[in-house]
Protein backbone atom coordinates (compact mmCIF):
# COMPACT_ATOMS: atom_id res chain seq x y z
CA UNK A 1 0.00 0.00 0.00
CA UNK A 2 1.37 3.45 -0.72
CA UNK A 3 0.75 6.58 1.22
CA UNK A 4 -1.96 8.08 -1.16
CA UNK A 5 -4.24 5.02 -0.66
CA UNK A 6 -7.26 5.03 1.19
CA UNK A 7 -6.86 2.62 4.14
CA UNK A 8 -10.06 0.40 4.46
CA UNK A 9 -11.43 1.14 7.76
CA UNK A 10 -10.78 3.98 10.08
CA UNK A 11 -11.39 3.43 13.59
CA UNK A 12 -10.67 4.98 16.95
CA UNK A 13 -11.63 4.94 20.31
CA UNK A 14 -12.71 8.16 22.47
CA UNK A 15 -13.73 9.30 25.99
CA UNK A 16 -15.98 11.78 25.76
CA UNK A 17 -17.14 14.27 29.32
CA UNK A 18 -19.99 16.25 29.79
CA UNK A 19 -18.34 19.18 28.03
CA UNK A 20 -19.17 20.96 24.63
CA UNK A 21 -15.58 21.04 23.27
CA UNK A 22 -15.19 17.45 23.73
CA UNK A 23 -18.35 16.49 22.57
CA UNK A 24 -17.59 18.92 19.65
CA UNK A 25 -14.37 17.60 19.04
CA UNK A 26 -15.78 13.36 18.81
CA UNK A 27 -18.20 14.63 16.39
CA UNK A 28 -16.03 16.64 14.09
CA UNK A 29 -13.44 13.61 14.04
CA UNK A 30 -16.04 11.26 12.73
CA UNK A 31 -16.96 13.47 10.60
CA UNK A 32 -13.51 14.16 9.01
CA UNK A 33 -13.42 10.15 8.58
CA UNK A 34 -16.24 10.30 6.68
CA UNK A 35 -15.17 13.47 4.15
CA UNK A 36 -12.33 11.31 3.98
CA UNK A 37 -14.53 8.37 2.88
CA UNK A 38 -16.64 10.73 0.50
CA UNK A 39 -19.57 10.31 2.60
CA UNK A 40 -22.27 12.91 0.75
CA UNK A 41 -23.83 15.41 2.84
CA UNK A 42 -27.23 13.61 3.79
CA UNK A 43 -25.10 10.89 5.13
CA UNK A 44 -22.91 13.23 7.07
CA UNK A 45 -26.27 14.61 8.14
CA UNK A 46 -27.44 11.44 9.63
CA UNK A 47 -24.62 10.41 11.05
CA UNK A 48 -23.81 13.64 12.76
CA UNK A 49 -27.55 14.23 14.00
CA UNK A 50 -27.59 10.42 15.72
CA UNK A 51 -24.19 10.36 17.05
CA UNK A 52 -25.00 13.78 18.76
CA UNK A 53 -28.42 12.02 19.58
CA UNK A 54 -26.80 9.04 21.09
CA UNK A 55 -23.81 11.06 23.16
CA UNK A 56 -26.76 13.81 24.39
CA UNK A 57 -28.59 10.11 25.79
CA UNK A 58 -25.29 8.95 27.32
CA UNK A 59 -23.98 12.13 29.09
CA UNK A 60 -27.12 14.23 29.42
CA UNK A 61 -29.89 11.54 30.78
CA UNK A 62 -26.97 8.07 31.20
CA UNK A 63 -24.96 10.53 33.35
CA UNK A 64 -27.54 12.85 34.86
CA UNK A 65 -26.71 11.63 38.72
CA UNK A 66 -22.94 11.15 38.33
CA UNK A 67 -20.12 14.09 38.15
CA UNK A 68 -19.70 16.12 34.94
CA UNK A 69 -16.29 14.51 34.31
CA UNK A 70 -17.32 11.06 34.00
CA UNK A 71 -16.32 9.95 30.60
CA UNK A 72 -18.96 7.91 28.32
CA UNK A 73 -16.81 5.58 25.44
CA UNK A 74 -17.47 6.34 21.80
CA UNK A 75 -15.95 3.90 19.63
CA UNK A 76 -16.44 4.22 15.74
CA UNK A 77 -15.90 2.84 12.46
CA UNK A 78 -15.63 4.09 8.85
CA UNK A 79 -15.46 2.25 6.26
CA UNK A 80 -16.43 2.61 2.29
CA UNK A 81 -19.31 1.05 2.99
CA UNK A 82 -20.62 1.77 6.69
CA UNK A 83 -20.10 3.74 9.69
CA UNK A 84 -20.54 2.01 12.79
CA UNK A 85 -20.81 4.05 16.07
CA UNK A 86 -21.02 2.67 19.98
CA UNK A 87 -21.81 4.66 22.72
CA UNK A 88 -21.44 3.40 26.17
CA UNK A 89 -22.15 5.38 29.18
CA UNK A 90 -21.12 4.62 33.16
CA UNK A 91 -25.05 4.98 34.48
CA UNK A 92 -28.03 2.62 35.54
CA UNK A 93 -29.27 2.38 32.06
CA UNK A 94 -32.55 2.38 30.69
CA UNK A 95 -35.31 0.39 28.66
CA UNK A 96 -35.50 1.89 25.26
CA UNK A 97 -39.07 0.53 25.03
CA UNK A 98 -40.13 2.45 27.71
CA UNK A 99 -40.25 5.74 25.64
CA UNK A 100 -43.12 6.27 24.77
CA UNK A 101 -43.52 6.99 20.89
CA UNK A 102 -42.77 10.50 20.50
CA UNK A 103 -44.95 11.20 17.10
CA UNK A 104 -48.32 9.88 18.23
CA UNK A 105 -50.96 12.71 18.48
CA UNK A 106 -50.66 12.61 22.17
CA UNK A 107 -47.18 13.16 22.82
CA UNK A 108 -46.50 15.39 19.91
CA UNK A 109 -46.72 18.24 22.44
CA UNK A 110 -43.87 16.85 24.80
CA UNK A 111 -40.94 18.17 24.75
CA UNK A 112 -38.34 15.23 25.09
CA UNK A 113 -38.64 11.54 23.92
CA UNK A 114 -37.23 12.29 19.98
CA UNK A 115 -33.27 11.37 20.42
CA UNK A 116 -34.25 7.69 19.91
CA UNK A 117 -36.69 7.61 17.47
CA UNK A 118 -34.11 10.24 15.16
CA UNK A 119 -31.36 7.23 15.48
CA UNK A 120 -33.66 4.82 14.30
CA UNK A 121 -34.75 7.03 11.77
CA UNK A 122 -31.33 8.14 10.22
CA UNK A 123 -29.47 4.71 11.16
CA UNK A 124 -29.87 1.53 8.93
CA UNK A 125 -29.23 -0.71 12.26
CA UNK A 126 -30.25 0.64 16.21
CA UNK A 127 -29.13 -2.36 18.80
CA UNK A 128 -29.01 -1.55 22.53
CA UNK A 129 -26.51 -3.91 25.01
CA UNK A 130 -28.24 -5.74 27.80
CA UNK A 131 -28.09 -3.42 30.41
CA UNK A 132 -29.25 -0.29 28.38
CA UNK A 133 -25.97 1.90 29.18
CA UNK A 134 -24.91 0.93 25.59
CA UNK A 135 -26.29 1.54 21.89
CA UNK A 136 -24.62 0.81 18.63
CA UNK A 137 -25.64 2.02 15.41
CA UNK A 138 -24.82 0.84 11.97
CA UNK A 139 -25.54 3.64 8.89
CA UNK A 140 -25.18 1.67 5.54
CA UNK A 141 -23.88 4.30 2.77
CA UNK A 142 -26.61 4.12 0.27
CA UNK A 143 -26.32 2.60 -2.66
CA UNK A 144 -23.24 0.93 -0.94
CA UNK A 145 -20.85 -1.69 -2.01
CA UNK A 146 -19.11 0.96 -3.99
CA UNK A 147 -15.69 2.76 -3.72
CA UNK A 148 -15.66 6.37 -2.38
CA UNK B 1 -33.18 43.86 25.23
CA UNK B 2 -30.43 41.33 23.95
CA UNK B 3 -27.61 40.50 26.46
CA UNK B 4 -24.20 40.67 24.75
CA UNK B 5 -23.93 36.91 25.34
CA UNK B 6 -26.96 36.40 23.55
CA UNK B 7 -26.87 33.55 20.66
CA UNK B 8 -30.06 35.34 18.50
CA UNK B 9 -30.52 37.94 16.65
CA UNK B 10 -34.28 40.17 17.14
CA UNK B 11 -35.63 42.39 15.62
CA UNK B 12 -38.89 43.86 15.86
CA UNK B 13 -40.96 45.15 12.77
CA UNK B 14 -44.41 46.04 12.42
CA UNK B 15 -45.44 44.15 15.67
CA UNK B 16 -43.75 40.99 14.80
CA UNK B 17 -40.51 39.99 16.82
CA UNK B 18 -38.32 38.38 14.08
CA UNK B 19 -35.83 36.24 15.83
CA UNK B 20 -32.80 34.26 14.12
CA UNK B 21 -30.18 32.09 15.27
CA UNK B 22 -26.36 33.23 15.46
CA UNK B 23 -25.04 29.72 15.34
CA UNK B 24 -25.47 26.82 12.64
CA UNK B 25 -25.54 23.83 15.07
CA UNK B 26 -27.78 24.05 17.65
CA UNK B 27 -27.04 21.49 19.53
CA UNK B 28 -25.67 22.37 22.96
CA UNK B 29 -28.15 21.45 26.03
CA UNK B 30 -26.80 25.25 27.87
CA UNK B 31 -27.02 27.26 24.52
CA UNK B 32 -30.78 25.86 23.99
CA UNK B 33 -31.85 26.91 27.35
CA UNK B 34 -30.31 30.24 27.42
CA UNK B 35 -32.04 30.87 24.06
CA UNK B 36 -35.20 29.48 24.78
CA UNK B 37 -35.42 31.64 28.16
CA UNK B 38 -34.64 34.89 25.95
CA UNK B 39 -37.24 33.50 23.56
CA UNK B 40 -39.73 33.14 26.62
CA UNK B 41 -38.83 36.59 27.96
CA UNK B 42 -39.79 38.15 24.26
CA UNK B 43 -43.24 36.58 24.19
CA UNK B 44 -43.31 36.88 28.13
CA UNK B 45 -43.29 41.14 27.16
CA UNK B 46 -45.59 41.06 24.47
CA UNK B 47 -49.56 40.85 25.71
CA UNK B 48 -50.31 39.54 21.70
CA UNK B 49 -46.88 38.03 20.34
CA UNK B 50 -47.01 37.45 17.36
CA UNK B 51 -42.76 35.46 16.78
CA UNK B 52 -41.49 34.51 13.68
CA UNK B 53 -38.07 32.47 14.18
CA UNK B 54 -36.09 31.98 10.93
CA UNK B 55 -33.64 28.95 10.61
CA UNK B 56 -31.71 30.45 7.65
CA UNK B 57 -28.07 30.18 9.03
CA UNK B 58 -29.23 26.41 11.02
CA UNK B 59 -27.11 23.95 9.65
CA UNK B 60 -27.77 21.06 12.30
CA UNK B 61 -30.09 21.01 14.95
CA UNK B 62 -30.75 18.74 18.25
CA UNK B 63 -33.86 16.95 19.60
CA UNK B 64 -33.08 19.25 22.33
CA UNK B 65 -33.81 22.24 20.46
CA UNK B 66 -36.37 21.06 18.75
CA UNK B 67 -37.84 20.46 22.79
CA UNK B 68 -37.45 23.87 23.37
CA UNK B 69 -39.25 25.11 20.57
CA UNK B 70 -42.53 23.05 21.45
CA UNK B 71 -42.52 25.06 24.76
CA UNK B 72 -41.64 28.21 23.17
CA UNK B 73 -45.27 27.25 20.59
CA UNK B 74 -47.34 26.50 24.23
CA UNK B 75 -45.82 29.68 25.39
CA UNK B 76 -46.72 31.39 22.38
CA UNK B 77 -50.58 29.41 22.16
CA UNK B 78 -50.78 30.29 26.09
CA UNK B 79 -51.14 33.95 25.51
CA UNK B 80 -52.89 33.79 21.88
CA UNK B 81 -49.92 34.28 20.07
CA UNK B 82 -49.33 33.48 16.79
CA UNK B 83 -45.56 31.65 15.94
CA UNK B 84 -44.10 30.74 12.44
CA UNK B 85 -40.84 29.13 11.37
CA UNK B 86 -38.98 30.15 7.95
CA UNK B 87 -36.18 29.34 6.13
CA UNK B 88 -35.74 25.88 7.56
CA UNK B 89 -32.51 23.79 5.50
CA UNK B 90 -34.34 20.95 3.63
CA UNK B 91 -32.34 18.11 6.00
CA UNK B 92 -33.83 19.63 8.77
CA UNK B 93 -37.16 19.99 7.37
CA UNK B 94 -37.06 15.93 7.00
CA UNK B 95 -36.39 16.42 10.71
CA UNK B 96 -39.59 17.87 11.47
CA UNK B 97 -41.33 15.47 8.87
CA UNK B 98 -40.08 12.75 10.47
CA UNK B 99 -41.28 13.86 14.06
CA UNK B 100 -44.29 14.88 12.94
CA UNK B 101 -43.83 18.60 14.29
CA UNK B 102 -44.64 19.79 11.05
CA UNK B 103 -48.21 19.26 12.70
CA UNK B 104 -47.97 21.26 15.28
CA UNK B 105 -45.47 24.41 13.90
CA UNK B 106 -46.42 26.48 11.25
CA UNK B 107 -43.37 26.46 8.45
CA UNK B 108 -43.07 29.15 5.47
CA UNK B 109 -39.94 28.47 2.84
CA UNK B 110 -39.13 32.34 3.67
CA UNK B 111 -39.68 35.23 5.56
CA UNK B 112 -41.47 37.18 3.81
CA UNK B 113 -44.30 34.56 3.30
CA UNK B 114 -43.99 33.75 6.85
CA UNK B 115 -44.83 37.47 7.91
CA UNK B 116 -47.96 37.67 5.29
CA UNK B 117 -49.08 34.79 7.14
CA UNK B 118 -49.70 36.30 10.44
CA UNK B 119 -53.12 37.49 11.50
CA UNK B 120 -53.63 41.44 12.17
CA UNK B 121 -52.90 41.12 16.07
Amino acid sequence: MTHDQQPMTESASLSVANDRVQIDRAIEQVAAALDRFGYDKASRFAVKLSLQEGLANAIFHGHKDLPPATPVRLEYSVSPSEVRLSISDQGPGFDPGSVPDPTLDENLERPCGRGIMLIRSYMTEVSYGPGGNRVDMRYARPSAATSP
Amino acid sequence: MQSKDSRLRVRRIDNITQVEFIDRNILDEGNIQAIAEEIARLIESDPSPRLLICFQNVDHLSSAALGALITINNKVRDRRGQLRLSNIDPQIQEVFAITRLTKIFQIHETAEEAIRSFKPA
